[in-house]
């Protein structure tokens, strides 16, 4: 990737991660960034990695289908918006591990969130159960939905009475007439 | 003229639940195990590889726990104030070596020093999950009876030390007695 920004970004439009000010200007600073990237790539390898198990499918399909379908309600606490399902990190990737082992072992869906939501809360469902500090959550927009059909109807009515023609009385309809001829320039018919 | 009001109105109500929004860390997590038996468990010290180390060792004294790592970046942030607080002997320090190579372990322990009594070692993360680590430096103030009291995520750094994790081990010190 770091590759590829160099030589796209600096040398066509010199918008890479260096601005470059003038055409003049551009070579030595084109090398200083080259250079400064490669000090970086050789910085890389320092930063130590954490030991991951390789993630190893289950040989039953029925126990992948499970898992598949169980993951993708549960969430990854580490990349807090991706789902366990699809979640790179380190921790999604053992719990996966873990959640096989317990399917193996004949534990039923239910059990497994069990033991997920004993250590990490309910934060880990995708889906918030219904509780009392959930309601807000499940039942707010429904409000707020019925609160604005409740506004649109009554400013609807409210309009239609403003709008519904009442004839115009004789005295109103002489004064109107009136008017009409008194404009200037205009025939009245 | 009220009614040119409630736009504003709603203006500002929005504007200071969002403030106080961004104030608030989504990183922060409440732990569940508050007040819940430490989770179990039994595995090799990092400095003794025949040896094991088990959270019945540690029952009838206040101890921590600190989740890190030699991969952490925000452990070695606090490494050098684990060796002060360690130093001042007010509680021991217990580490969980999480998901680490040995010799990057120990390798940072030579270079940075060792804060720790023991180091546990959880190399497949299975302790992490009990605890319900999701991200190190993580550290768990657990008491006499074995029972996790506080839990703090992140680099304890030393106004985290002394406005929250002192007085609570003060506190429980104080009811052991």
């Amino acid at each position: 990737m770091i590759g590829m920004n160099k030589s796209n970004g600096m040398n066509k439009s010199g918008r890479g991660a260096c601005p470059r000010p003038s055409n003049s200007g551009g070579k030595p600073l084109f090398l200083t960034c080259s250079f400064l990237m490669f000090v970086i790539c050789l910085m890389a390898p320092v930063v130590k990695a954490q030991v991951q198990e390789e993630e190893v499918p289950s040989d039953d399909p029925v126990i992948e289908q499970r898992l598949q379908n169980l993951s993708k309600e549960l969430r990854c606490l580490q990349c807090q918006n991706q789902t366990l399902a699809d979640s790179p990190a380190g921790l999604a990737a053992d719990l996966r591990r873990e959640i096989r082992i317990q399917m193996k072992a004949g534990k039923s869906d239910k059990e497994i969130i069990a033991f997920l939501t004993q250590r990490y809360g309910d934060f880990i469902l995708y889906k918030p159960r219904v509780t009392f500090t959930t309601y807000l959550l499940w039942f707010g927009p429904f409000v707020l939905l019925l609160g604005g059909l409740y506004l649109l109807f009554h400013y609807i009515k409210q309009r239609r009475d403003l709008i519904t023609e009442k004839p115009l009385s004789a005295d109103e309809r002489r004064r109107a007439e009136e008017l009409l001829a008194s404009l200037p320039g205009k025939e009245t018919t | 003229m009220l009614r040119y009001l409630i736009p504003l109105v709603i203006f500002i109500v929005l504007a200071v639940f969002l403030a106080i929004g961004l104030t608030r860390d989504p990183h922060e997590l409440k732990s569940v195990l508050i007040n819940k038996p430490a989770p179990a468990f039994r595995v090799p010290q990092l400095k003794a590889a025949d040896k094991m180390i088990s959270n019945e060792d540690m029952r009838g004294k206040v101890w921590l726990l600190n989740v890190w790592a030699s991969w952490c970046v925000a452990c070695r942030e606090e490494h050098p104030y684990l060796i002060e607080y360690a130093k001042s002997g007010v509680v021991p320090i217990y580490g969980l070596n999480y998901k680490d190579r040995r010799e990057d372990a120990l390798a940072t322990l030579d270079e940075l020093g060792d804060p720790y009594l023991v180091s546990a070692v959880d190399l497949d993360g299975r302790v992490g999950i009990d605890f319900g680590v999701y991200g190190a430096p993580e550290t768990y103030i657990i008491d006499q009876g074995g029972t996790i009291r506080f839990k703090y995520v992140g680099p304890m750094m030393p106004d985290v030390w002394k406005e929250k994790i002192l007085p609570v081990v003060q506190e429980l010190n104080r009811q052991g007695k």
